[in-house]
């Protein structure tokens, strides 16, 4: 199972740090933490970039996650 | 405002135009000769990009009044080729990747062209503080410097 | 990508494609555009920084003979979101919001009378109390630049508005225990100030408005898809019904990612029935453009007696101007990432001030951010009394780093960047009295993103290549050098072009260091595509399979015979193979790779003058490959003058009532070639596994060290911590005074 890890601010509506998902898209990933957790909206986590294995996706919906994949949620970034 | 009739010598060639009283030679270059290669930086004499020379003498055009070439032999970045055949300077400035946006490259290149034909063996410092009315805000002039030395000793035979 | 690789062409320093033009004045940048019939627009602009307007009237300026049009807020559709927020900066709503803010656009049939007119547009303000500095903006009776504007991101949600439009923060281990175990702690709150981009052109566009047909933009920006994006969403246009071309752009540095122009322009000529130019002067470019954030940065780190730093915390306040979303986020998660250090934590507070909407700048948000914590680790070296650069290279981030943002890091060049700056010439020159020397370290993200790409194959072989990235620094050269090396033919037979919004599908612009990263990888795929329609090709011809036909060199093989065909052969015979060719390549690039700097920085400080002069300056980072290493270099090179510029000299001086003071490149004083000795660039190459040829992007890190280099070699120089910028010969000479 892929590990999510959270960013302090979205612990806030998870009330945990980390846990764990079986998803091998990142699409039913997001359904399933948002099923998990009242609080998380969808509408949430599609406003945030996200890395997977360290490489950051600012547009994520079809990536694959691997049983070992380490997955966190970012911030959008831009540059100049 | 009556337009001012102005007879005048651009890159060599007999030209006429008309301009209002307070037309910058810029503008009327830009605008009503079509000669867009000099650029405005910004319009008050600081940045360099609209460097040309009025009878040998290097000027921004920006500072000069259309109807003070009355008479004067204007050189535009136009000029410095000659045919198709590009200057040592030009060459050397994309021999040494010495543009990066190239918005002030024709101003410098004129003024170059104007620092070695007043000394054609500058030191680096010389050719620092001869084009430092010249802004470059993408190359940090290492390169621009290295093409201009670089100019300098082919144009001496040199190199 | 573990091994260097040998390349044909890659690595080359050739000719860029578009020198000629640019070398002769051939080259069309933004205000060199006219069409038949146009007509020039102006904008009038606030002489307040900040106030309520209570009425516009035209109707003199319209009663001059020659105007054509007006345009105001009004003239936009309703907007929502951030679309609003671009709209308000580009017209202002009822309440100008910074000096220079534009309120009125006009249109006449020459520049003059447009001028004349702006004259008699009759304005009513009710002026109100400027906030101006992010400690008089946090105040609890603060006057508000938003009355609606409340906190995000606070553990309790706020009751009252305030100028704070967020906070964020990011957290990794225990600073607290962290400290607790530091012997050294170093703590100090530095400032940066407002600054500008300084791009040499100002920002232009000449516009035709066309009802029934195809409106059309030429302008100058870094992105030309998006100008089509935020002009259409403005002006609630369909997309396919602007179309957009990229001039020559002259400079933008990030300043030119966002728009301020052209619906304006677009509105005046539907107005006036005619096409319109707007071209901004210098004092508009500096009062209504950029600016890069100011900031007030609180730093806390600590190490142990062994050089173990054991925890690093900020507190970060980024100025947004008048509307929200500086880049302090970004802030918050580049300022320590050149560290592997257990315990972090950031705070970052996004703050509105009577200045203009900031715009991305180069790295935004890291220069500010890196400056404080590189300078508070300089500091703590000295006291713990360890080299700066060993103490960085003992504490340096390095393939699998945990960063406090939340990945970890892939492979990165860091340690190659310290120890190349360790070795290098400058770092073993003497220092006399009077001199100092700084080292920092920068880091940025870089990014990747969709990219849009054509190769449209000609009969005689040759190729046009059409991609969709405006060229700000000589990418084409680049293009042209990746698609030769995986051809496998010479460069020159490829023309990069920049197509307009029709003739490609999106690309986003040129920013976040990512055009040679995934425009590149785009134009590699559109290569792969072509070799791969013409082994097809040749297979047809041979009566054999495709997969028995290899390319080398530029020819297809025939691996059942000995048939060879070049693809001028086979381009030229295409219209009996099946027609013509063209390959194509529209992705989303994925996995851009962090580019490490690390910069030296020798000066002197005159002490009876405050003057600092930069003796000798070292630049290293990491290019993952350095396709055309002249531009590389140059982007180095060009980065740490900015830089320098903003450590030294530039900033915006504004007057007690909220006024910029200096409006020109004479006072807003960018470096000079006479300020400035050679910089020597050195390439590190640690390949970036995501891309075919190892590219990481290189345009933003450069700027990011200057700041604490030479904010660090100054404080040496003269034995004063240094905490403000810039260090321009008054700011000097106050620190100077101050401790004698």
């Amino acid at each position: 199972m892929a590990t999510v890890i959270f960013s302090t601010e979205l612990q806030e509506f998870t009330g945990e740090g980390k846990t764990n998902v079986d998803a091998r898209v990142y699409r039913d990933l997001v359904t399933e933490l948002v099923a998990r957790y009242d609080l998380l909206k969808k509408g949430q986590l599609a406003d945030m970039a996200v890395a997977i294995d360290g490489v950051i996706i600012v547009d994520p919906l079809l990536e694959e996650i691997l049983p070992d994949s380490e997955v966190h949620f970012l911030h959008f970034v831009a540059g100049g | 405002m009556a337009k001012i009739h102005v007879n005048t010598t651009i890159n060599g060639e007999p030209t006429e135009f008309l301009c209002d009283p307070n037309d910058t030679l810029l503008n009327v270059l830009r605008y009503n000769l079509e000669l867009t290669g000099t650029k405005e930086g910004c319009g008050s004499g600081d940045c360099g990009a609209c460097s040309v020379t009025v009878n040998d003498r290097l000027v921004c055009a920006c500072l000069v009044l259309g109807a003070e070439a009355e008479g004067a032999e204007v050189g535009t970045i136009e000029g410095v080729a000659e045919a198709n055949q590009l200057s040592v300077i030009q060459t050397k400035f994309l021999e040494h990747a010495a543009l990066q946006c190239g918005i002030c490259t024709p101003g410098l290149i004129v003024s170059t062209q104007e620092l070695l034909k007043e000394n054609p063996k500058p030191t680096e410092e010389e050719a620092r503080y001869f084009l430092a009315g010249n802004l470059c805000r993408c190359t940090g002039y290492d390169k621009v410097i290295k093409a201009v030395m670089d100019s300098a000793e082919t144009l001496r035979g040199e190199a | 990508m573990s091994e260097a690789k040998e390349y044909k062409y890659i690595g080359q320093r050739s000719i860029r494609p578009d020198g000629y033009d640019k070398v002769t004045g051939r080259a069309a940048y933004g205000a060199d555009m006219s069409l038949p019939g146009m007509v020039w627009g102006k904008i009038l602009r606030s002489p307040h920084a900040h106030a309520n307007i209570k009425s516009i009237d035209t109707s003199r300026a319209e009663a001059l003979q020659g105007v054509l049009a007006v345009a105001t807020f009004a003239d936009f559709p309703a907007q929502k979101g951030a679309s609003k927020d671009l709209a308000t900066n580009i017209l202002a709503n009822d309440k100008a919001l910074y000096h220079g803010h534009a309120i009125v656009g006009l249109a006449a049939t020459t520049a003059d009378i447009a001028e004349r007119a702006l004259e008699l547009i009759d304005v009513v303000y009710e002026v109100l109390t400027p906030v101006m500095d992010i400690r008089d903006a946090i105040k609890a009776d603060a006057p508000l630049i938003d009355e609606k504007l409340m906190t995000v991101g606070l553990a309790e949600a706020p009751t009252s508005a305030s100028n704070v439009a967020a906070r964020q923060e990011f957290k990794k281990g225990d600073v607290e225990a962290g400290f607790a175990e530091a012997d050294v702690i170093v703590e100090r709150e530095y400032y940066t100030p407002t600054i500008h981009q300084g791009y040499i052109e100002p920002h232009a566009c000449t516009v035709s408005y066309d009802e029934a047909g195809q409106s059309m933009i030429w302008c100058c920006t870094q992105g030309h898809f998006d100008v089509r994006a935020q002009t259409a969403g403005i002006l609630g246009m369909s997309l396919s019904k602007l179309k957009v071309i990229a001039s020559e752009i002259g400079g933008g540095f990030g300043g030119k990612t966002t728009i301020y122009l052209e619906p304006v322009a677009l509105v005046l000529s539907r107005k006036a029935g005619r096409p319109v130019k707007m071209v901004m002067n210098r004092d508009e470019v500096l009062k209504a453009t950029g600016p890069g954030s100011a900031s007030r940065n609180w730093i806390k780190v600590g190490a142990k007696k062994d050089g173990t730093i054991t925890a690093m915390q900020a507190k970060l306040y980024y100025e947004a101007g008048a509307f929200k979303d500086s880049p302090m986020m970004m802030g918050c998660m580049t300022a320590f990432t050149p560290y592997d250090v257990d315990n972090m934590y950031l705070e970052g507070y996004d703050v509105l001030v009577n200045k203009p909407k900031v715009a991305a700048y180069r790295a935004p948000g890291a220069p500010q951010a890196e400056y404080a914590a590189e300078m508070a680790v300089s500091e703590l070296a000295n006291k713990l009394g360890i080299d700066q650069i060993d103490l960085r290279i003992q504490n340096a981030a390095k393939e699998g780093t945990q960063t406090v943002y939340g990945p970890k890091l892939k492979a990165v060049g860091l340690v190659e960047c310290l120890e190349a700056v360790k070795n290098s010439p400058q770092y073993k020159a003497p220092l006399k009295a009077g001199q100092g020397r700084g080292v920092a370290s920068g880091f940025w993200f870089n990014i990747g993103g969709q990219s849009s790409v054509v190769l449209n194959m000609t009969p005689d072989g040759t190729g046009i290549l059409v991609e969709g990235s405006p060229d700000i620094g000589g990418s084409r050269a680049s293009m042209q050098l990746m698609v030769a090396e995986e051809m496998g033919m010479e460069p020159a037979l490829f023309r990069p072009i920049i197509g307009d919004t029709e003739n490609l599908a999106f690309s986003q612009g040129t920013g976040g260091s990512r055009t040679t990263f995934a425009t590149g990888m785009a134009c590699i795929e559109a290569a792969q595509d072509v070799i791969r329609q013409l082994k097809e090709r040749a297979a047809a011809v041979w009566n054999v399979t495709p997969d028995q036909v290899e390319w080398a060199e530029g020819v297809a093989i025939n691996t059942a015979g000995d048939d060879k065909l070049t693809c001028a052969q086979i381009c030229k015979g295409a219209e009996r193979t099946g027609g013509q060719i063209s390959g194509r390549g529209n992705i989303n690039a994925r996995g851009a790779g962090p580019s490490f700097a690390v910069h030296l920085c020798d000066v002197e400080v005159d002490k009876e003058t405050g003057k600092v002069d930069v003796l000798r300056y070292t630049a290293a980072q990491d290019a993952g490959k350095a396709i055309h290493p002249s531009y590389v270099e140059g982007q180095l090179q060009g980065g740490a003058v900015q830089g320098i510029g903003w450590a030294l000299n530039e900033e915006y001086v504004y007057n007690e009532d909220g006024l910029l003071q200096n409006t020109g490149f004479l006072d807003y004083r960018i470096p000079l070639a006479s300020d400035l000795p050679m910089i020597d660039a050195i390439i590190i190459e640690v390949p970036n596994s995501f891309h075919p040829f190892g590219v990481r992007g290189v345009g933003e890190s450069g700027i990011i060290p200057p700041l604490a280099a030479c904010g660090m070699a100054v404080s040496e120089a003269i034995d004063i911590q240094i905490v403000d910028l810039p260090c321009s010969p008054p700011n000097v000479l106050k620190v100077i005074q101050e401790n004698s």
